[in-house]
């Protein structure tokens, strides 16, 4: 009986447990922002959405909301780049810089909003149905199967229309059409862990399932579920893009795709007004890629298999 | 065997798997008797397969018996879930490899507590914690609270497994293979850790093993298990001195440790449990059969067409044989 292993760090016998796991949670949130710190590409990702981000939240301040009405806008249409307008004026003489500006604002909170849902969705669908043999998880695989085989756009486009055009049902239409994909990963992954000796153990103490599920499951599905967040983004700002582009946005905001659609309604390509229709395109390319960039490195550091906590 | 009541009791136990597709029924553990009396260690020894760590499943309850029933204290184990949450308050499970069975991503603290909670026991839990990791011989115990269990060593880890089964006061505790994914310096601890336990809270144990050299080293009795029964039975000693079994007899006989026994090996991979065979189970197999042996002494046709109860040998010592006794 004389195995004492040098501890590496001695912890102050004196504080609670809860004080000092805190600590050591705190520890390795640091030692992930170093992880990623070193990681090139995904640091990119992030510089280039904090600029995103702050632009958005100081919209209101660069660019007075005045600017985005029609009636009050200063310049001709069509007017190429200049000094007054940077990116050249829209259809009805407003600023390019600032629709596309103000647009950051509902691409990123849709984008945001719709992949929590996705994900939240998503995760709970793909744990229970992964967590329970039998009827309820075979069921709840056969409804995950059933949602990823109908094609997104059909059914975006008739959920929007039905809900209405507004920010929230935007939100709803995105978060319910995108969420199988991330249960189907979530699911496999809940499998895999479910044949873990740990579950067993948990078993033989008694534990319920809500038990096993929140206290096992989750928290080796977390990696997997945050990896998989920051690539769903993208693909929910994709989606906002296209469906505000296709009128189903609220027709009172203005995001990227609704700045697309117009310029495409109002014959901006044939006018060969380029800079009305490449800075939101150009936008909505980087803020995804970030999103990506930021994903794979999140994907890479917190991968299991690589052993980290 | 003794008159009291045992903690734990397989009465006729059979357990059966039925496979997708038309495979049969596997019957893995199939017309079990066993018994484990309070205090005392008993080993679960048998070959892959055997059935042993589905025994030991059903009898903590996380499988359910095709037939016969688990007794716990004389009573017959209820599956509702409220009794079995109760149940599993009292008898705790031992894994095989505590890698695995510790969650990573859980500290020691919380894997230890992880019963209490479930539990909702109402005691201070960072004292009944850091009493039950002592009592696993992790000392200090804060100095252990808030590592994970990849910091930690196997034989340790094992010991985190043991004080998270301790922290219940259990009565009984299963030992699946407990030492035999660690090291050879480790499992003599751990070992000596499960027999300090025994004396100094009176835990029954029951340790499921493919070693018969711990058998020997920890246990009170050993029970044998081959094809999903249990064909010998009896205090450590006289299964060891005396084995009755020809399994017994060819399963010792390859212990390093024994001496002065002609070495048996045996032909063949133990049939499927699926089919398994009439008569004696053993017979395809049995040296005594093989040899013709059998057929001297004109028990071979009871061999391969007689099914065979457990007899008993002398006071506590079963088998299931068709040999007789004087034999040798």
């Amino acid at each position: 009986m004389t195995t004492t292993v040098p501890t590496p760090t001695p912890t102050p016998i004196s504080a609670s447990p809860k004080s000092i796991a805190r600590a050591r949670r705190k520890a390795s949130r640091r030692a992930f922002a170093k992880q990623f710190a070193r990681s090139r590409s995904g640091m990119l990702g992030l510089i280039v959405l904090i600029v995103f981000a702050l632009l958005a939240i100081f919209a209101p301040l660069l660019f007075p909301a005045t600017m985005l009405d029609v009636t009050k806008a200063t310049g001709m249409p069509y007017e190429p780049p200049s000094l007054e307008f940077p990116l050249g004026t829209d259809v009805s003489g407003r600023s390019v810089l600032a629709l596309v500006v103000w647009g950051a604002r509902v691409s990123l909170v849709v984008g945001l909003a719709a992949t929590v849902l996705s994900m939240a969705i998503g995760t709970s669908v793909g744990i229970v149905s992964g967590h329970y043999r039998g009827f309820l998880g075979g069921t709840l695989d056969r409804f995950t199967d059933w949602f990823l085989v109908i094609p997104f756009l059909p059914l975006a486009i008739v959920l929007a229309t039905v809900l209405g055009a507004s920010m929230l049902n935007i939100i709803i239409v995105i978060g319910v059409t995108s969420w199988p994909g991330t249960a189907r990963l979530i699911r496999a992954q809940t499998l895999s862990v479910g044949a873990r000796p740990y579950l067993e153990r948990s078993r033989a103490l008694g534990a319920g399932n809500v038990h096993q599920m929140v206290r096992h499951v989750l928290p080796n599905v977390m990696p997997l579920v945050l990896a998989n967040t920051t690539l769903a983004v993208s693909i929910s700002i994709l989606s906002e893009t296209t469906l505000s582009f296709l009128g189903l946005g609220d027709p009172t905001a203005v995001s990227w795709g609704s700045i697309l659609e117009e310029a495409f309604a109002s014959g901006a390509v044939s006018q060969g007004a380029w800079w009305y229709i490449v800075p939101p395109g150009l936008c909505v390319v980087l803020v995804v890629l970030s999103f990506n960039l930021m994903g794979r490195s999140v994907e890479e550091i917190l991968d299991p298999r690589k052993g980290a906590t | 065997m003794t008159e009291r009541t045992p903690v734990l009791e397989a009465r006729n136990l059979q357990v059966t798997f039925t496979g997708r597709g038309s495979r049969g029924v596997a019957r893995a553990v199939d017309g079990v008797q066993l018994a484990l009396h309070r205090g005392e260690i008993v080993a679960l020894v048998g070959e892959s397969g055997c059935g042993k760590t589905t025994l030991a499943r059903t009898l903590l309850g996380l499988e359910r018996p095709s037939a016969g029933e688990v007794l716990v204290d004389g009573q017959p184990l209820s599956y509702s879930s409220r009794d079995l949450t109760a149940y599993r308050k009292r008898v705790q499970l031992v894994l095989q490899d505590p890698t695995g069975a510790l969650n990573p991503r859980h500290s020691v603290y919380e894997a230890v507590a992880e019963g209490l909670r479930i539990h909702g026991s109402e005691v201070d839990e960072g004292v009944a914690v850091a009493d039950a990791l002592s009592r696993a011989g992790l000392r200090p115990p804060e100095r252990f609270f808030l590592r994970y269990p990849h910091e930690l060593s196997g034989g340790q880890r094992q010991r985190v497994v043991i004080a998270g089964a301790l922290v219940l006061n259990p009565d009984v505790i299963v030992a699946d293979e407990p030492v035999s994914s660690l090291d050879a310096s480790v499992r003599g601890e751990i070992l000596a850790l499960l027999l300090r336990l025994r004396e100094e809270l009176g835990l029954s144990l029951l340790v499921v093993t493919h070693d018969l050299g711990l058998a020997w080293n920890i246990a009170d009795r050993v029970a044998v298990m081959y094809l999903g029964r249990i064909v010998e039975e009896g205090p450590t000693e006289e299964i060891l001195r005396s084995p009755r079994h020809p399994y017994t007899r060819a399963l010792l006989s390859v212990v390093p440790e024994m001496e002065g026994m002609d070495e048996v090996v045996l032909t063949g991979e133990p049939p499927d449990s699926t089919r398994i065979p009439s008569g004696c189970r053993f017979h395809p197999r049995c040296p005594v059969v093989v040899s013709g042996e059998a057929e001297r002494l004109g028990i071979v046709e009871a061999c391969r067409g007689t099914a065979l109860p457990v007899l008993e040998v002398s006071a506590g010592h079963h088998v299931a044989c068709h040999l007789p006794p004087d034999s040798n």
